[in-house]
C-alpha cells in the first residue's frame, strides 16, 4: 500500500525561490567549495590524459577492467569532467547569489550613519567615565574625527564606527573570486593550444594545418589565430659537464608578426614566451633530428632530410622512426641516435652527455609494408615491423653510407628540433586580476577591525565612553585608552 | 672565496645548526623537566604563575627561567647559523637556494624556527621550544641525511624571477602553517588532559587553552593571505614558463587543496563560530594537505613540478 504524501502546496514559484535559497546559502557555497576541493584529489593520483597520456595507456594495459570502470567516472579526465564541472558552476553560481544582494546591502549601510546612541553605556565592553566638561566631548569629535571614525553626533554625544573596510574587502575577494571564473570559462572557451615540432633552419607559419597537435575551446574560432611566421634560426642548449644536467636553453627566431611586416629577430627561453597579444610562443622541448639521404636500388633519391627523433632520457639518448613510403619495396629504418655514442651492458647503445660530442646512429632496416595506407593513425616514431622482413643492423657515423640489396643510407649529419607550444587564452588577464584584488579583498577583510565607539556628557555631569567590536576585534581597548588620554588632555 | 668552498662552508653551518639546535633541546627538555622537580617555594617569589591555581603555587618555574632563557639565546644562535647556511648555500650556487628539495628543506626549518622566534616577541611561547626545536632537528637531519645533493646551477624551468616570489612566499606559509598546526595539536594534547582531569603539573605553565585556540588562529588568519599570493605568483609563473596558469599538476593540485582547507577553516571560525577541538582538527586537517604535498607529491608525484632532485 502507498501512502500519500501531502506536500504542502507553496507552488512552482515558491519552490523554486526556496530551491534558490539554499543553493545561495553560506552553507552550501562552503559545502560546494570542500566538494571542489575534495573531488580535485581523484585527479592528482590517477594519471591524467591530459597531462600524461602514457601513463594512462600503461595503466589501461596493466588493468583493463579497472581501467575502463575508472574510464567509465571520468577519472582520467577529472578536470574536464561533467561532475566536476557541474561542482564548480554550481559553486558560482551560490557565490553570486550569495555575494551580490550583500554587495547591494553593503552600498546602502556605507551610506547610513553610524548607529544610534545605546540608552545604557555601561553594558559595552570597555565602558569608563569619570566627571568632566562639555569640552571634552569637543576633544573626543576632533579626535574621532583625525582618526578618520564616521560619527554621528547628537545633543550632549556622539557615536563612532570605523571598520567598514573590513565587509568591502570581504566582499570584494568575493566577487573577485567570481572575476577568475569568469577567466577561466573565457579560458575554457576561446582558447587555443597547439604543438609543433620544427627543425633549426625551418620556418613555422601560425594556420591550423602546420601544428602536430592542436586543440581549442568550444567557441574558438580560426579567424582569431594571429598570422604570425616564424623562421627558427638557431637554438643553444648548455649543460653542467659534470651532472649533464641542463643550464641553459636558447632559440633564435626571427619573426613575421603578419604578411608583408619585416622580419624581426627574438630570443625564446623557458620562462620568457613570444607574445602576440594574448597569444604566447613558448619553448618547451628540444631534440635531435638526424639528416638523412635514402635512395633505391637505382640510386634515386626516394627520401632527403632531417627527421626528429624522440629523446628518451637525460643524456638525450634517442629513438626514431625513418619510413621511406616511396621506394619499391617500402623501406623502414627503426633507428636510435646517440648524441655521445657509449655502450651500456643491459641497454646496449646509449648517449652519455645530451652535446653532440661523438654522434651515432644505429639503424635496423627493414622492407614490406610500412601500412600507411591502413588509414590507421601511427607514430612517427616507431615502426610496426610485424608484417616486414628484416634486412640488417647497421651503426653509422656522420658521412657514413649503409648499402644494402634494396638501396642505400647515407648519414648526412644532424640538426636539432625544438618544440614550440602556441597558446592564446583570452581569459588569462580577467583571471589575473582576479587574483589581486582576491589578495587585496582578503588583507582588507581579514585585518580591518570593525569598532564602534560612543561618548556622552550625561546630564549629572560625567563623561561616558563605551567601545564594541565586532566579533571580537582586538585592539579596541587600548584604542580607547588612547581616546581618553587624549580627551583629558594628559600627555 | 670559489664554489666549492662556499658550498662546504654552507654545509658547517648547517650542521653546527643541528647542533646547537640539539643543545637548545635539551635545555628545553631539562627546563620541562626541572620544573616538575623543583622544590616547594613561596607564593611571591613566583611572579611568572597566574594567581588562583592552588597547585601551581607549590612549583617553582622561576629555577627554570634562567635555562630557559638559555634554551631560547640557543634557539636565536640556531635560527642565525641556519640562516648563514641557507644563505652561503645559494652563495655557492649563484642563485637563491631554492633549487631543489634539499634546499626547500633547510629553507623551510629556517621559515619555521623563524616564525617561532617571531611570535616569541609577542607570546611566552618557550613551552614550544621543545616541539619546535625536535621538529627542526627532524627536518635539516632528513634533509642532510636524505635529500641532500651538491650545489649546482639551476635547470632552465627554475631560472625565473618568479621562483624568489613564489617559492620564498610558499616557504614562509609553510613554516607559519606548521606552527599554528603544532600549536592546534598541543591544544589538543591538552584539551584531552583537562578532560580527564587537571593538568599535570609541568604542563601548568602552558598557556590557557583559549590563548591556544586564538594563536593558532591569528597564525592561519596571517599567513592565509601570503598563501594565496603564493598561489596565484605559481600560477603566473606557469604562465610564463609552461604556457598555461592552471594545468591541475598535483603540486598545484594540492595548494589549492590546502588553500580551500584553511579558506573553510577561517569560514568556520568566523562566520559559524567554531572554536577549541572542531576547529583545532581542521587545522590539523589543512595542515596535513600542505605536508602531503611536500612529501609525497614532491617525492612520488608525477607532473611538472619534478624539482626535489632524488
Ligand atoms: C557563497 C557564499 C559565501 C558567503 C556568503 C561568504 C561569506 C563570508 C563571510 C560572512 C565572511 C566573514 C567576513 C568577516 O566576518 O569579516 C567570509 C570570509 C571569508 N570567505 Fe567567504 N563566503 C562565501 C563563499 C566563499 C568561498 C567560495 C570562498 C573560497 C575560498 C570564501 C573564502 C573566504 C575567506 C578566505 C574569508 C576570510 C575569512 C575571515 O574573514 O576570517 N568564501 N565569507
Amino acid at each position: 500500500m502507498t501512502s500519500e504524501v501531502k506536500i504542502p502546496d507553496i507552488g512552482t514559484g515558491g519552490l523554486l525561490r526556496f530551491a534558490w535559497r539554499q543553493l545561495t546559502s553560506m552553507r552550501t557555497a562552503l559545502i560546494l567549495l570542500l566538494l571542489l576541493g575534495v573531488a580535485s584529489i581523484p585527479g592528482s593520483l590517477i594519471p591524467q590524459r591530459s597531462q600524461n597520456p602514457m601513463k594512462v595507456r600503461e595503466y589501461f594495459a596493466s588493468d583493463p577492467t579497472i581501467a575502463s570502470w575508472l574510464d567509465r567516472l571520468s577519472l582520467f579526465d577529472v578536470y574536464g569532467s561533467s561532475w566536476f564541472s557541474a561542482i564548480y558552476i554550481l559553486l558560482f553560481i551560490s557565490l553570486i547569489g550569495c555575494v551580490l544582494p550583500r554587495t547591494f546591502e553593503h552600498l546602502q549601510a556605507a551610506r547610513a550613519l553610524p548607529p544610534l546612541m545605546p540608552r545604557n553605556l555601561n553594558r559595552m565592553d570597555f565602558h569608563q567615565s569619570w566627571a568632566g566638561s562639555e569640552l571634552e566631548l569637543e576633544r573626543a569629535k576632533l579626535w574621532l574625527k583625525r582618526e578618520k571614525f564616521r560619527i554621528r553626533e547628537f545633543e550632549g554625544s556622539v557615536s563612532a564606527e570605523k571598520g567598514y573596510l573590513r565587509e568591502t574587502g570581504n566582499l570584494v575577494f568575493h566577487l573577485a573570486l567570481i572575476l577568475i571564473l569568469i577567466g577561466v570559462s573565457l579560458g575554457a572557451l576561446f582558447s587555443m593550444n597547439g604543438e609543433a615540432i620544427v627543425n633549426v633552419g625551418e620556418r613555422f607559419t601560425n594556420t591550423p594545418t602546420t601544428y602536430d597537435d592542436l586543440s581549442f575551446g568550444r567557441l574558438f574560432k580560426d579567424s582569431s589565430m594571429p598570422p604570425f611566421s616564424l623562421k627558427v634560426e638557431d637554438f643553444k642548449a648548455t649543460y653542467n659537464p659534470a651532472t649533464s644536467a641542463p643550464e641553459d636553453y636558447s632559440l633564435k627566431v626571427s619573426v613575421i608578426a603578419e604578411p608583408g611586416a619585416v622580419p624581426v629577430k627574438k630570443i625564446i627561453k623557458v620562462n620568457s614566451p613570444l607574445g602576440f597579444g594574448s597569444t604566447n610562443v613558448y619553448l618547451q622541448a628540444n631534440g635531435y633530428s638526424p639528416v638523412v639521404t635514402v635512395r633505391d636500388r637505382a640510386g634515386k633519391i626516394v627520401l632527403q632530410g632531417p627527421i626528429p627523433f624522440l629523446p628518451q632520457d637525460s643524456n638525450m639518448t634517442s629513438i626514431g622512426a625513418i619510413k621511406v613510403p616511396d621506394s619499391s619495396p617500402q623501406l623502414g629504418f627503426v633507428a636510435s641516435f646517440l648524441p655521445t655514442a657509449a655502450r651500456d651492458k643491459i641497454r646496449g647503445g646509449i648517449s652519455s652527455y645530451p652535446e653532440a660530442l661523438d654522434p651515432l646512429l644505429l639503424l635496423s632496416a627493414w622492407k614490406g609494408n610500412l601500412g600507411l595506407d591502413k588509414g590507421v593513425p601511427q607514430s612517427v616514431y616507431r615502426i610496426n615491423t610485424q608484417p616486414m622482413q628484416k634486412i640488417g643492423l647497421k651503426a653509422l657515423q656522420v658521412g657514413d653510407t649503409y648499402t644494402f640489396a634494396e638501396g642505400s643510407i647515407r648519414f648526412d649529419g644532424f640538426v636539432q628540433w625544438v618544440n614550440l607550444q602556441v597558446v592564446k587564452d583570452p581569459g588569462k588577464g580577467y583571471a589575473l586580476i582576479g587574483g589581486i584584488l582576491a589578495i587585496l579583498g582578503l588583507l582588507a577583510s581579514l585585518f580591518a577591525r570593525r569598532r564602534r565607539i560612543w561618548i556622552r556628557f550625561n546630564s549629572e555631569g560625567f563623561i561616558e565612553v563605551a567601545g564594541l567590536a565586532k566579533s571580537g576585534a582586538p585592539g579596541l581597548e587600548e584604542e580607547i585608552a588612547k581616546l581618553i588620554t587624549e580627551v583629558k588632555g594628559l600627555y | 672565496m670559489t664554489h666549492t668552498s662556499l658550498a662546504y662552508l654552507s654545509n658547517d653551518f648547517i650542521y653546527s645548526a643541528m647542533a646547537v639546535f640539539t643543545l637548545a633541546f635539551f635545555a628545553h627538555a631539562y627546563e620541562t623537566a626541572f620544573a616538575i622537580r623543583a622544590p616547594q617555594t613561596d607564593v611571591e617569589s613566583n611572579s611568572q604563575v597566574s594567581q588562583g591555581n592552588l597547585l601551581v603555587k607549590t612549583f617553582d618555574f622561576q629555577r627554570t627561567e634562567k635555562i630557559a632563557r638559555i634554551a631560547t639565546a640557543l634557539m636565536i644562535l640556531a635560527f642565525l647559523l641556519l640562516l648563514a647556511g641557507v644563505v652561503t648555500r645559494g652563495l655557492s650556487a649563484g642563485r637563491v637556494p631554492w633549487g631543489n628539495m634539499y634546499e626547500f628543506s633547510i629553507t623551510g626549518a629556517l621559515a619555521f624556527s623563524g616564525a617561532y622566534l617571531f611570535a616569541l616577541r609577542k607570546y611566552d611561547l618557550r613551552w614550544l621550544g621543545l616541539l619546535v626545536s625536535i621538529s627542526v632537528l627532524l627536518t635539516l637531519g632528513t634533509a642532510v641525511a636524505v635529500l641532500y645533493r651538491p650545489s649546482a646551477p639551476l635547470v632552465p624551468a627554475l631560472k625565473s624571477t618568479w621562483l624568489i616570489i613564489h617559492v620564498s612566499a610558499a616557504i614562509i606559509s609553510g613554516g607559519v602553517f606548521l606552527l599554528s598546526n603544532v600549536i592546534a595539536a598541543s591544544y589538543l594534547y591538552l584539551d584531552s588532559m583537562e578532560q580527564k582531569g587537571e593538568r599535570k603539573v609541568w604542563a601548568r605553565r602552558l598557556p590557557s587553552l583559549e590563548v591556544l585556540d586564538q594563536l593558532s588562529y591569528r597564525l592561519v588568519a596571517f599567513v592565509f593571505p601570503l598563501w594565496t599570493f603564493s598561489v596565484i605568483a605559481g600560477a603566473i609563473w606557469a604562465e610564463h614558463a609552461w604556457g598555461k596558469y592552471w594545468g591541475w599538476d598535483p603540486k598545484e593540485t594540492w595548494a589549492f587543496i590546502t588553500w580551500v582547507a584553511y579558506a573553510a577553516y577561517l569560514h568556520a571560525r568566523v562566520t559559524v563560530g567554531w572554536r577549541g577541538r572542531k576547529a583545532a582538527w581542521l587545522c590539523l586537517l589543512a595542515g596535513s594537505t600542505f605536508l602531503f604535498n611536500y612529501v609525497y607529491i614532491n617525492i612520488w608525484g608525477t607532473g611538472k613540478h619534478t624539482y626535489s632532485g632524488l
